[in-house]
This record gives C-alpha cells, sequence and structure tokens, in this order.
C-alpha cells in the first residue's frame, strides 16, 4: 500500500489547490502543467519506455487541438467532443505513419516524426478553406472561470499517468522495454517488434491528441504556428520526458512542473522582476526583451545540465540526487 | 519426415555463398552439434532457422511447419528458441525481468509469467542473480542468461551458439552440465561450438561445415577422424602427413 501514499497526497493537493491558490494566472499555469504531464507521460511510453524516439509530439497534438477546433468550427459541434475525438484523429494519423516506418530501425523513426510534424504544420497552414490558414481559428470558450478546465486538466494528467503506471506493469510494458533495449532478443524472444511499436505509438498519440483537444477548448484559438510549433511543443515533449525522467511513471509529472515553470519564467522575464529592474533605462528594456525571447536557448542549457549531471533524469536519479545533497549537508555540519 | 530438417539451404551475400546447399535431419531429443572453421557459416545457418536472415534457396521443416518464410517471432512461437554468439541481454532490466518478457510468450498472466520464469531461473541457476540488472553480470552469466531467456518460451528444439566461448574451463563444465539437464528436460537442441571437449562430450551427431558447405556428418567420432575435418583445422599439410 505504501506505494499510493505519496501519490495520492499529491493528488489531494492538487485537487485542493484551486482553493488555496486563486490567482488566476497561477490556476493557469497550473493547468499547462497538468496539460504537460500528459504530453510528457504520452511521449514517454513510446520515447522512454518503447525506445523509439518521437520528435513530433506536435503533429499528434495538433491534430488533436484542430479536431477539437473543426468540430465547433465547421460543424457547430461542442469542441469538447474534441478530446474524445481528437485523442482517436491522433490515432488514426499514427497507425499509417507507424505501420510504414516502423520496418526501419534506428533513427529513422525520430526523423520521420519530425517531418510529419512539419507536413502537419503545412496542411494546417496551406488547406485554408478548411483550416483558415495562419489566421487561425477561435473557438468559444465554456467556461469564464478557470475551475472547471483545471479539473478537466487534472482528470487528465491523472488518467495518463494511470495509463502509463498500468500498461508498463503488464505484458505490453515487458514487450515494450524489452524492444528498447534489443531488438533482435525481443523478436527471438517471439515479440511481434513492429506490432508492439505500433501499440505503443498508438497509446503515446492517443494521449497527445486528448492533451491538442483540452489545449484548443482551454485557450480558445489556435492556429498552427502554434500547436504544430516545433520548438513549443515538439521539443517541450521531449524536453519533459528527458529533464523528469525518461522511463519512470512520475518523471513526466516532475518534468512538466520544471518545464512550464522554465519557461515562463523567461517568458515573463523573472514574473516581472527585469521590467521592474529596467524602469527608465533603455538598455535594461532591451536586455529583458531579449530574456524572454531566448527562452528557447534555456532550453538546451537545461538539456546539457541534465545529460552531465541527471542522465536519467530527476526522477531516475533521485537517490543519488538525495544522496548529493544529504553528503554535502553532514559535510557543512 | 526428421523431427528437424533443413533441405539445401542457401544464403547469398551478394556473390558470396555463406551457406551453400546445407541438408541435415535432426531427431527428437538429440544434441546435434554444428562445427566448423571462424567463418565458415554456423552461425549463419542459425539465423537462417530462426529467420533472421531470409533463405536464398531451400527449405527448414520442424515438427510439421514449415519455418522457412515466417519471421523470426512466429518461429520462436512455435517452438525455436535460439541464444546469441554475442549475447544480447536487456541490460537495463534486472534478470528476473528479462525472463519474465520472455516467459510471457506462453502465459496468459502475469502471475504465470512471473511463476515460470521463476522455475526457469532455477533451473538454470542464476537465482542469485534474480534482482541484478542484466549489465551487471559477468560474461558467464550473461551467457546463462541467453539460455535461461531462450528457455523461458518453452522451445522444442534450442539453438545454442557458443555458449561455451569465453568460459573458463569450470564454467564451461558447468554449462556442459546444464546442457545436458535441459536435453533430459525434453528438448532437443543444436548447438554451435568451437571448444571441442564440449561438443564432443555432449553431441550426439555433428555436421561439420567449411566455406558454407557440409563436409562431414556423423558420430563424434567419425567426424573427428575425418579428413575434411582435420583438413579445414589444422590446414592441408596435416593431411598430407597421414
Amino acid at each position: 500500500m505504501k506505494r499510493y501514499w505519496a501519490p495520492l497526497i499529491l493528488l489531494a493537493l492538487m485537487i485542493a489547490f484551486p482553493w488555496a491558490v486563486n490567482s488566476i494566472y497561477y490556476q493557469g499555469l497550473m493547468i499547462l502543467v497538468l496539460m504537460w504531464v500528459a504530453i510528457g507521460s504520452g511521449w514517454n511510453l513510446i520515447s522512454g519506455y518503447t525506445g523509439q524516439v518521437l520528435f513530433g509530439a506536435a503533429a499528434f497534438f495538433g491534430v488533436g487541438a484542430y479536431t477539437a477546433a473543426l468540430l465547433q468550427h465547421k460543424l457547430q459541434i461542442s469542441a469538447w467532443w474534441g478530446l474524445p475525438l481528437g485523442g482517436l484523429a491522433a490515432l488514426i494519423l499514427a497507425f499509417p505513419f507507424g505501420w510504414i516506418s516502423f520496418r526501419l530501425r534506428g533513427p529513422y523513426f525520430a526523423l520521420v516524426t519530425l517531418a510529419l510534424n512539419e507536413i502537419m504544420r503545412h496542411i494546417a497552414t496551406i488547406w485554408e478553406s478548411l483550416t483558415e490558414g495562419m489566421v487561425g481559428i477561435l473557438v468559444e470558450q465554456t467556461f469564464v472561470s478557470k475551475l472547471p478546465y483545471y479539473y478537466i486538466a487534472l482528470g487528465l494528467a491523472v488518467g495518463s499517468i494511470i495509463l502509463v503506471d498500468v500498461v508498463t506493469r503488464s505484458r505490453l510494458g515487458y514487450y515494450f522495454v524489452s524492444i528498447r533495449e534489443d531488438q533482435d532478443a525481443a523478436e527471438s524472444m517471439g515479440i511481434n517488434t513492429v506490432f508492439y511499436k505500433m501499440v505503443s505509438l498508438c497509446l503515446s498519440a492517443c494521449v497527445i491528441g486528448l492533451a491538442g483537444g483540452l489545449y484548443t477548448n482551454y485557450m480558445g484559438f489556435i492556429d498552427p504556428k502554434i500547436v504544430f510549433s516545433l520548438h513549443d511543443i515538439s521539443i517541450m515533449a521531449i524536453l519533459v520526458g528527458i529533464v523528469g525522467g525518461v522511463s519512470t511513471v512520475y518523471g513526466p509529472m516532475v518534468g512538466a512542473f520544471i518545464m512550464v515553470a522554465v519557461q515562463e519564467v523567461f517568458r515573463s522575464g523573472g514574473f516581472g522582476l527585469l521590467a521592474k529592474l529596467s524602469a527608465g533605462s533603455p538598455l535594461m528594456t532591451s536586455v529583458t526583451k531579449f530574456v524572454s525571447e531566448a527562452h528557447v536557448l534555456s532550453f538546451g542549457l537545461l538539456v546539457i545540465f541534465v545529460i552531465l549531471f541527471l542522465p536519467n533524469g530527476i526522477v531516475g536519479d533521485w537517490e543519488n540526487l538525495k544522496k548529493a545533497v544529504f553528503v554535502q549537508r553532514r559535510q557543512s555540519a | 519426415m526428421a523431427y528437424f530438417e533443413t533441405k539445401n539451404i542457401t544464403k547469398f551475400f551478394g556473390g558470396l555463398a555463406a551457406v551453400n546447399g546445407v541438408s541435415f535431419k535432426v531427431e527428437q531429443g538429440q544434441i546435434y552439434g554444428l562445427i566448423g572453421p571462424n567463418g565458415s557459416g554456423k552461425t549463419t545457418i542459425f539465423n537462417l532457422i530462426n529467420g533472421y536472415f531470409p533463405l536464398t534457396r531451400g527449405e527448414i521443416h520442424f515438427d510439421g511447419h514449415r519455418v522457412s518464410g515466417l519471421k523470426t517471432y512466429q518461429i520462436c512461437k512455435i517452438g525455436i528458441g535460439r541464444t546469441f554468439q554475442v549475447v544480447k541481454p536487456l541490460k537495463r532490466m534486472t534478470v528476473l525481468d528479462n525472463v519474465i518478457a520472455s516467459a510471457f510468450l506462453h502465459a496468459k498472466s502475469k502471475k504465470e509469467a512471473m511463476q515460470w520464469a521463476e522455475q526457469t531461473i532455477d533451473f538454470c541457476g542464476l537465482d542469485s542473480y534474480k534482482h541484478k540488472l542484466a549489465k551487471s553480470l559477468p560474461i558467464a552469466s550473461r551467457k546463462r542468461l541467453e539460455i535461461t531467456r531462450a528457455l523461458a518460451t518453452k522451445p522444442k528444439l534450442l539453438l545454442l551458439d557458443e555458449t561455451a566461448a569465453g568460459l573458463n574451463p569450470s564454467e564451461s563444465e558447468q554449462a556442459i552440465v546444464l546442457i545436458k539437464k535441459i536435453r533430459d528436460s525434453g528438448v532437443t537442441i543444436i548447438i554451435v561450438e568451437h571448444i571441442m571437449k564440449v561438443i564432443m562430450t555432449i553431441s550426439d551427431r555433428i555436421l561439420a561445415i567449411n566455406h558454407g558447405m557440409v563436409i562431414a556428418e556423423g558420430t563424434p567420432a567419425e567426424v573427428a577422424s575425418n579428413h575434411e575435418v582435420i583438413a579445414a583445422y589444422l590446414g592441408e599439410d596435416y593431411r598430407a602427413q597421414d
């Protein structure tokens, strides 16, 4: 039972959060964090456990987002149907795509997903009669309060963590990790590697697509540059996975917290701190502008740091991390 | 028809015939040895049997099934397990997880897979390493893990590729004991081995190949005294002397 304590306490805290913190700003941030927990978990299934690095999470995210938006825009159906249908649409996209690319091994899958990301972005940009192109689609938000979005996002995040937990402790999980470790060995253990890679990809795509559907509903506006963004979605998904801990159930959760925080600190110039300091000084104003535009640069630095010092991510290297902190404290005492 | 039979199997890599028209039959319950100098095509034969490479020509039959043309995982399912000469442990999994993953093949539930994995690990004498990561094992135990993992798929025919290579004398002694134990449990075995002491003591019959072609087949004593075999291993000069 001990295994469930920490997650349950955390869950209770998360449920209580919107009551404890009234600020709409922080509630909004938490919704993003929860959305990233889902995306990170999805990414983790195919890339962390199955070892097929997904470089184009945005392809599935964007398809989910556009499914939700188009349902309302074209068919006048509530965009909330876009949540399940967005997951389904992402799965339908993943299926033929995996079927073709998983016949190859090595870096091809990663490269092809990168291409898929760009292809989807261009389709969404060019096919103006369907997607309105660069103008984007405006979707009426259902709720004024952030609370409903928060709990739906929480449900999605918890659901995706439970999915990963259940899947990885079942036959599928063992097969996924076997495929990651050695495909030849896996084949000769009787594992149909192409099939199980497909299963893994479809599960991933579905979770990421769901998150995309949620994004449309929450943000109320999407355009190709946002939802098919290479650095803000695809790379971010990889970072959430790597920073938190690849192939750990709770890694994406930690990763999502950190990455959204890092992104926000840079975007807002240290929560407005830089803006305050720079009041009146034109030099500092341009520095502030540079810092908020350079948040992608910080991703790069963070990756270098994590790979050097925490190659298994924060959750994966938790024991080492604890030891390091503990030993230092003792030495200084 | 024999329990396991290859008919005229041939594999070309470009213009090079790695295996050329090899036919042999293995009866149920035998330990069948495969010998030959380096590069003679022994491992290629294994790769052909287990579908790792497609055949250029020929057919393979096993237990009433036509094996050639099937995919590797299908071949494993009908009962042909194999180990790799260059061991392929699933490094970042524990020994137990390695074996569970392959025990799932014929298990309906995780519980069943775990039980069968534990049994197989006990059978192969790896219990002390059960919860160690596969990458931390010494070479002798890695080779043993290869066998354990193959056995966990409940094979009827087991292909062992140089299980004793790189082991010290006492370890290879233990390997022989294990292989005999596997045979006694009712599994037919085809074994590739360089160490003559191992292969001569355990094989019921031996097939010797060189340059991808059969040069001798028979009991260990027959093969050991065969001129072609001696020439292949020691060179033409030695043939001239007798």
